[in-house]
């Protein structure tokens, strides 16, 4: 009798130990859903064809900045990078990466606005404000198509680490942490919305809710707030981190920037 | 000038219905907000477009502030020789805009 009880006890354990693996994991490769896979049909359309789709506007002002000389230096970003369908191919799919001068990773905007500083002799521009976003569009959209390939090297680990820890971390006055909704959840709807993954391979994204482009650190904020959490300043480190971690767990997954969410 | 995109089919038949898409860079502010300190903030909006093909008005349209940013129009018409489309949009504050796309007419 006894031991028929440590065998259920043995199962009972087995099984909830299935159960909290199945709720805390990662969602597995095969599984990985773009946001675009929870929109309906018209928003697919929108974003599929480059006449509708509205990010493409910010794509093409950033073209324009592209070859537009700024700073004292009177570089423009084409004086230096040539013909970014060749040289900008593939970046946004690595990045955020390491910059050895700050020590830490920087983020597409953060890179753009060091390049600005440090060889155009230019102000770095403001986060989100739409030159910014649009020549992160611009250089992003180079690499659509392409699959997600963060950078994998030793001096990143600690900090995808760290932007793991917040993914998994329950804060704010809903003591909610991101992989609640983001893993455990995904496929369920908050207030008729789908929650959705937190893929971060559209971005700049043109959102509907915004009726602009907006980057990914503006959503991040988005959820931090809907958490009630303390908010982090644009290009703060740590939404850096959670950046970079959100790219080494969307890995291999397509870039569509410039997206179209609701 | 505001940037714009436009899709016209390059090539038609004689009388095929062909549907002509356009997409325009405006914020379409609608004159209701108010910023964080509570003043006003003007209207801002396109308020009229039209379309020419080979000089002939075809569609017209005029645009309210529920007009979401960046209006998107869509319209058809019968391609009935080769030519030229002539777009415009005329907004507040002097806003105006053009751009224009050819198709060839078998």
């Amino acid at each position: 009798m006894r031991f028929f009880g440590t065998i259920v006890l043995a199962s009972l354990l087995i099984a909830a130990g299935i159960a909290v693996r199945s709720l805390a994991g990662e969602i597995p490769p095969s599984e990985r859903r773009s946001g675009y896979s929870f929109m309906g049909r018209d928003l697919k359309a929108m974003q599929d064809e480059d006449t509708a789709n509205p990010g493409m506007l910010g794509v093409l002002d950033g073209e324009a900045l592209w070859k537009k000389k700024a700073g004292a230096a009177g570089k423009a970003c084409a004086d230096c990078h040539n013909d970014a369908s060749s040289s900008m191919k593939g970046v946004a799919a690595r990045y955020p990466a390491y910059d050895k001068a700050l020590g830490r990773p920087v983020n597409l905007e953060q890179r753009i606005n060091l390049c600005r500083v440090r060889h155009q002799e230019a102000d770095p521009l403001p986060y989100e404000r739409h030159d910014l976003l649009a020549l992160t569009a611009f250089i992003a959209e180079q690499s659509r198509g392409m699959a997600i390939a963060p950078d994998t090297s030793a001096e990143l680990e600690p900090f995808v680490t760290r932007g793991h820890d917040f993914f998994m971390k329950r804060q704010g006055q809903l003591n909610l942490a991101c992989t609640n909704c983001h893993d455990d959840n995904w496929d369920k709807h908050l207030a008729g919305s789908a929650v959705t993954q937190a893929m971060p391979n559209g971005y700049p994204i043109y959102r509907l809710e915004w009726q602009s482009l907006g980057s990914l650190q503006r959503r991040l904020r988005n959820c931090i707030t809907g958490m009630r959490a303390q908010n982090f300043d644009f290009g703060a480190p740590e939404l850096v981190e959670l950046e970079l971690y959100l790219m080494t767990r969307a890995r291999g997954m397509t870039i569509e920037t410039p997206a179209v969410r609701p | 000038m505001a940037a714009a995109l436009i899709n016209v089919p390059k090539k038609a038949k004689r009388g095929d219905v062909i549907e002509i898409k356009t997409l325009i860079s405006h914020i379409m502010e609608t004159g209701y907000r108010r910023t964080a300190e509570g003043k006003a903030i003007p209207r801002d909006i396109i308020t009229n477009f039209t379309c020419r093909y080979n000089g002939e008005e075809i569609f017209r349209a005029d645009l309210f502030p529920a007009t979401a940013a960046n209006p998107f129009i869509s319209f058809f018409t019968i391609a009935t020789e080769s030519g030229k489309f002539d777009f415009e949009w005329i907004g507040d504050n002097g806003f105006s805009a053009t751009a224009s796309a050819t198709i060839s007419v078998e």
